[in-house]
């Protein structure tokens, strides 16, 4: 990264800190919206960006990752910097369990994105007869009071969530960008680009395989938790459906898989363009359902056709941003 | 070094290798000939690790390594490139060869400067920035040792290194070996085609035919070697 990325990073992190102070409370939801997408984003892209292994069912860990600090929540009371542990612990232990099936009996590619879809949709299934945490009826948490900050239960103003979603962004982007230049990140970049190879140079792709599903499962288990507190009611059937898996590497995918800044990228394009279109159309008194998901497939078939490493890496060359 | 009793392998039924022996001594150039389909990259693959002998033993430094995971025997200080080239396209060159020197490197900065030395050697610096995909044939062949000499190995396996370069190209890579050889006492142990090279560098030949050695020893007597003339040439027969 050069001076002027540097520069022109920290004018958008002042930006985003004085943020809630400029705009009004409808713009703070979206850009929280996107804050979550791009840090779910940035998880899913440690797998898939960094070491080449394609997940399709990161709502497994969303979902999971909710549900278990919802349920201490609403059933003993223990707050989500408690629960966040568990909601951790669980989801390294799914993402163990798909990843030692996957990697010790050698399912690679496609078929391992169908195993990860596998076990997204029988947790929806199972979820949906857990009587213990609501079934498909869901799962509600008693709505925050909106005008006092309870960081102990994590309630409070929309504010508190666009800061907490904003530190996590910028954490998870530190975090990444560090991990890239450390020795798992050239591992990791070995076995996405040939896996014989990185194998003949000595290096376990199982144990490096495994390590980036980990750390991947335990960045969504936290956007998980933030997403039970924020929206307060989680239903088996939209959290861990397969169009959540989708939205969450939609940014990515368009922003540019495996660079740093292409899922925050991502996700502002495709969240500030599909909400305007929406409202655009709302004014004319138009509401059409399903027209996101319709202007999510264009944006996507125009970006594969003309920039098919995403936006980012076109986009940091103009600016001269360098990597 | 290296010795290799009796290994055999089959794939459905067709004996790639049967039985082969062979010794490699410690500081040694030993160069593995034969035709196409002899045999030879197949009995690459058993010592590297990427299938295991149906029968028979590899020994390395003393201890038994058949059956080991490639990352294993590396570990063990065997370094090997391919014949068909595999460099890690998206990454710079000297990322490729970073991910090498990582293996025995402590810390990231180490490794960049092992890579940068080794890149060197096999005059590739000027390139290092550029993506591998971007490399011309021969120098992704130079990749292809200079990650693999990264990785520090006691004994490096070339597979046919010497294949689409030119005879000047050639006689350089001859040279690096020579030196690796001499300067490091890096042990050698190469398949290739190119006689040039083998007679340059191999003090010792082995020659695999249908999966069985059928001849070894000094170059220059083994190119003389009746049997050896057969496989390559054809018998003569009566008109």
């Amino acid at each position: 990264m050069n001076r002027r990325a540097l520069g022109l990073l920290a004018i958008l992190g002042i930006f985003l800190l004085i943020f809630p102070k400029i705009a009004n409370p409808y713009l703070v939801s979206v850009a929280t919206l996107i804050l979550y997408l791009a840090y779910t984003g940035q998880a899913w892209n440690v797998m898939m960006g960094f070491a080449g292994q394609l997940s399709l069912g990161h709502s497994l860990y969303v979902g999971v990752g909710a549900y278990a600090s919802a349920a201490l929540f609403s059933r003993y009371g223990i707050g989500p910097w408690a629960g966040v542990w568990l909601s951790i612990a669980l989801c390294v232990a799914l993402g163990a369990a798909i990843g030692f099936l996957a990697f010790r009996f050698g399912i690679s590619g496609v078929y391992f994105a169908l195993l990860t879809i596998a076990f997204a949709e029988f947790t929806r299934v199972g979820f949906d007869h857990l009587d213990w945490t609501g079934g498909s009826g869901g799962l509600f948490l008693k709505v925050a009071q909106r005008d006092q900050i309870d960081l102990a239960n994590f309630r409070g103003p929309p504010e508190m969530y666009y800061y907490t979603m904003l530190f996590l962004c910028a954490l998870a982007l530190w975090g990444c960008s560090r991990l890239l230049k450390s020795k798992a990140g050239y591992y990791w970049q070995a076995i996405r680009e040939n896996e014989e190879a990185a194998q003949a140079l000595g290096i376990n792709t199982f144990r490096w395989k495994m390590l980036a599903v980990v750390i991947s499962a335990a960045m969504t288990a936290v956007s998980g938790v933030f997403f039970a507190f924020y929206y307060n009611n989680l239903f088996p059937e939209q959290i861990f459906h397969i169009s959540r898996s989708i939205e969450i590497i939609l940014g990515p995918v368009i922003g540019g898989v495996g660079t740093l800044f292409g899922p925050i990228l991502g996700a502002t394009v495709l969240t500030v363009l599909s909400d305007s279109i929406t409202e655009l159309l709302a004014q004319f008194g138009w509401e059409i359902p399903g027209i996101k998901q319709v202007f999510y497939g264009v944006v996507l078939l125009l970006v594969i056709m003309f920039l098919p490493n995403g936006i980012w890496p076109a986009l940091s060359r103009k600016l001269g941003l360098g990597k | 070094m290296l010795s290799v009793a009796g290994i055999s392998k089959s794939f459905r039924g067709l004996k790639a290798v049967s039985g082969a022996s062979f010794d490699v001594a410690q500081g040694s150039i030993t160069a593995l000939i034969g035709p196409n389909g002899a045999g030879k990259t197949t009995c690459f693959n058993m010592i590297a690790g990427v299938f295991p002998p149906d029968s028979g033993e590899i020994i390395f430094d003393g201890g038994k390594i058949q059956g080991m995971r490639p990352d294993q025997v590396c570990a063990a200080g065997i370094g090997r490139t391919f014949q068909i080239v595999k460099p890690f396209a998206g990454l710079s060159v000297l990322d490729n060869v970073m991910v090498g020197a990582l293996l025995r490197e402590k810390g990231v900065s180490a490794a960049r400067n092992l890579s940068l030395s080794v890149l060197k050697k096999l005059q590739l610096e000027e390139k290092q920035d550029a993506p591998a995909s971007t490399l011309t044939l021969p120098d992704r062949k130079r990749l292809e040792v200079a990650r693999a000499l990264a990785t520090r190995p006691k004994l490096l396996l070339l597979d046919e290194v010497m294949a689409g370069l030119r005879p000047t190209e050639c006689d350089l890579m001859v040279e690096v070996f020579r030196e690796l050889s001499r300067a490091d006492g890096l042990t050698i142990l190469l398949i290739e085609h190119v006689m040039r090279a083998v007679m340059a560098l191999a003090q010792k030949v082995m020659v695999l035919h249908h999966g069985e050695i059928i001849a070894g020893g000094a170059p220059a007597e083994v190119v003389r070697n009746q049997a050896v003339l057969d496989c390559y040439l054809g018998e003569e027969t009566e008109v």
